[in-house]
C-alpha cells in the first residue's frame, strides 16, 4: 500500500468502490455537515468534500473533512487551484494530512465567473495535473515544489477528475494519460448521462492500457426535476445531458420527477458497473445526499464491507 | 501593441472638473491603432469636453495636442511649451504614457482618459484581441504560437480543462478555448506530440508576480 487510505485498500482488493460527494455549507454550520455525513455512514467507502464548488464561498474543505473524519468517515479532500497559490495548496496538504486526511482529489476548479465572487482574482498558479504531481512528489520523494525536504511528508492517495464529455473528445483520454503519468491513483469522472460517450471514453482508456494503471470511478448525479436537467444541460460547464434524458424527466408528472431522476441514476449505476475497467461509482447528489443510501440499495450495491 | 478604450465623459469630468485649464494630450502610436487615443480621438475628446462644459455653462480652457509617442522622453518634451499655461493634463496615452508624463511634468496632475486593457493585435478592423500577458518567459514555441497563459482563462499549462465545449471557453460563449486553438494549430503543424509531455509549474517570478519589472541595458545608455 502506498498510503493508509481506506479507498486504496478497497480498490486494490478489487472491490467495487463507492464514493459520494458532500458539499460543505455556506457558513460555519457544523451540524449540517454532520447531518449529511451521518446519512452516508456505512454506505460509502469514502466521502468527497467539495472545495468551494462552482466558485461559491463555503466552509473550507479541510475543515469539513476533519468534521467528517470525526464521524468515522474516510474523507477525500477536493482541492482546486483556482483560489490558492502553491504556497497555500502545499500548506493545506500538510494540514489536512496532519488532521488524518489521506485522500485528495486534485482539480483546477470552475472559473470564478460562475460563483458569487465574480470580481475575485483567479489564482491558477498550478493546474490540476501539476497539483497531482506535487502530491505525488510529496509522497514518493518527500519533497515540496522546488525540492525542499518535508518533515513528515503527507502520504496521500491521489485522485484526479476526467470529463469524458468535454471537447475535443479525442484529447480527453490523452489528458487522462497525462494525469496518470503525473501520479493519479484514482479518477472520478464528470456526471454521466450520456452512456454511449462514456463507453467510447472507456474503450479508448482501455486501449491505452490506462484502466490497468488507474482506478476509474464513474460519476453519477441523480436529477431532482426536469428543470435541473435543463439547467445542467445548458448552464453547467462540461455537462452532457442528452435530449432523451430531459424528455424522460419531462414526461414524468411533476411530483414524480424526483423518483424518475433516482431511477435514471440507479440504471446508470447498473450500466456503468458492467463496463470493463470501471472500478467504482462516485455519487454526486447535489444537496440531496440523503438519497444516496436509497439509490445504492436500489442499484444492488451492498453495504460497505470492512477492509 | 497596447490596446485601450476611452472612458465615459462623465467619469473623465469627475476627475477634471476641479481644473480651469486642461491640456488634452493624445498618443499617436498603439492607442491610435486601436482608435482610442490617437490624433483623431484627441480632437474628438477635446470637442466633446467643450460641448459638455458648455451645456453646464462652464468654460474651462481646453487645448489639444498629440504626441507621436507618450512613453518616450524625447517625444514628451515636445509639449513642454504648452504645459506651464495649463493646470492639468488629460492623457489619452496608455497607463505607461500617463505615468511617463507624470514623471516628466512632476508638478502637474496627469489624468487618464483611457482604460488600458491589454497587449494585443488588430485581428480585423474594429476587433482587437488580447494575446500576450508579458509573463517574461515566452513559451509560444511549445504551443504552436498560441499563448496558454493569455488565451486560456485559467492559464492552464496542461489543458484543456473540462469546461471546453465545441471550441468555446466555459467563461463565455464568445471566448474561443485557447487550448482548442493550441491543439488545432499543433495538429495542422504535425506537432501534437508536444502536448503529451507534462509541463511543470510556471516560474511566475519573471512576471509581475516578481514585482514591477525594469530592463536596464548599459550598452543602450547614452
Amino acid at each position: 500500500m502506498k498510503t493508509e487510505s481506506r479507498l486504496e485498500k478497497v480498490l486494490s482488493a478489487g472491490h467495487f468502490a463507492v464514493t459520494a460527494e458532500c458539499g460543505p455549507p455556506r457558513g460555519a454550520d457544523v451540524s449540517s455537515v454532520e447531518k449529511k455525513g451521518r446519512t452516508l455512514l456505512g454506505c460509502v467507502d469514502a466521502v468527497n468534500v467539495t472545495d468551494n464548488q462552482t466558485a461559491i464561498v463555503r466552509m473550507s474543505s479541510v475543515a469539513a473533512c476533519s468534521i467528517l473524519k470525526g464521524l468515522g468517515h474516510e474523507p477525500i479532500l477536493q482541492m482546486v487551484t483556482r483560489d490558492r497559490n502553491r504556497i497555500a495548496l502545499q500548506s493545506d496538504l500538510f494540514g489536512a494530512f496532519a488532521l488524518g486526511v489521506c485522500n485528495v482529489l486534485c482539480l483546477t476548479g470552475d472559473h470564478q465567473c460562475f460563483g458569487n465572487q465574480k470580481e475575485a482574482v483567479g489564482v491558477f498558479d498550478l493546474d490540476s495535473i501539476q497539483l497531482v504531481k506535487t502530491v505525488r512528489d510529496m509522497r514518493e520523494q518527500g519533497t515540496m515544489i522546488g525540492g525542499t525536504e518535508i518533515q513528515v511528508a503527507p502520504k496521500m492517495f491521489i485522485g484526479a477528475a476526467a470529463n469524458p464529455f468535454a471537447d475535443p473528445p479525442e484529447w480527453r483520454v490523452v489528458r487522462l494519460a497525462k494525469k496518470v503519468q503525473a501520479g493519479a491513483d484514482f479518477i472520478q469522472t464528470q456526471s454521466i448521462f450520456n452512456l454511449d460517450r462514456f463507453e467510447q471514453f472507456m474503450t479508448r482508456a482501455r486501449d491505452l492500457g490506462l484502466t490497468e494503471k488507474v482506478s476509474i470511478l464513474a460519476g453519477v448525479t441523480p436529477l431532482k426535476s426536469v428543470g435541473m436537467a435543463r439547467y445542467m444541460a445548458t448552464k453547467v460547464a462540461g455537462m452532457d445531458v442528452p435530449e432523451e434524458t430531459i424528455n424522460r424527466m419531462a414526461a414524468a408528472p411533476k411530483d414524480k420527477q424526483a423518483d424518475e431522476g433516482i431511477r435514471i441514476a440507479v440504471e446508470t449505476i447498473q450500466k456503468v458497473r458492467e463496463i470493463k475497467g470501471v472500478a467504482g461509482v462516485h455519487l454526486m447528489a447535489i444537496e440531496w445526499e440523503e438519497k444516496v443510501p436509497e439509490i445504492l440499495k436500489a442499484a444492488g450495491i451492498p453495504q460497505r464491507a470492512h477492509v | 501593441m497596447i490596446v485601450a478604450e476611452i472612458k465615459e465623459i462623465a467619469e473623465i469630468r469627475q476627475m477634471i472638473d476641479r481644473y480651469s485649464s486642461i491640456l488634452v494630450v493624445g498618443c499617436d502610436s498603439c492607442v491610435a491603432e486601436c482608435a482610442a487615443g490617437g490624433n483623431r480621438e484627441t480632437m474628438l475628446l477635446a470637442a466633446a469636453l467643450k460641448l459638455s462644459y458648455r451645456k453646464d455653462n462652464k468654460d474651462p480652457v481646453i487645448t489639444e495636442s498629440c504626441l507621436d509617442r507618450q512613453c518616450v522622453d524625447d517625444f514628451i518634451e515636445r509639449i513642454a511649451h504648452l504645459v506651464p499655461e495649463h493646470e492639468a493634463i488629460l492623457s489619452l496615452g496608455c497607463g505607461a504614457g500617463v505615468q511617463a508624463l507624470a514623471r516628466v511634468y512632476s508638478d502637474k496632475p496627469i489624468i487618464p482618459a483611457l482604460d488600458t486593457l491589454f497587449i494585443g493585435e488588430t485581428e480585423m478592423r474594429g476587433v482587437w484581441q488580447e494575446n500576450c500577458l508579458g509573463c517574461g518567459k515566452c513559451k509560444l514555441g511549445y504551443f504552436g504560437a498560441v499563448c496558454p497563459v493569455t488565451r486560456c482563462s485559467k492559464k492552464l499549462m496542461n489543458g484543456p480543462c473540462g469546461g471546453s465545449k465545441g471550441g468555446r471557453c466555459e467563461v463565455r460563449e464568445d471566448i474561443p478555448c485557447g487550448w482548442d486553438m493550441i491543439m488545432r494549430r499543433l495538429e495542422s503543424l504535425g506537432e501534437l506530440d508536444r502536448l503529451e509531455e507534462y509541463v511543470p509549474p510556471v516560474d511566475w517570478s519573471t512576471s509581475h508576480s516578481g514585482g514591477p519589472r525594469r530592463v536596464v541595458r548599459e550598452d543602450q545608455k547614452p
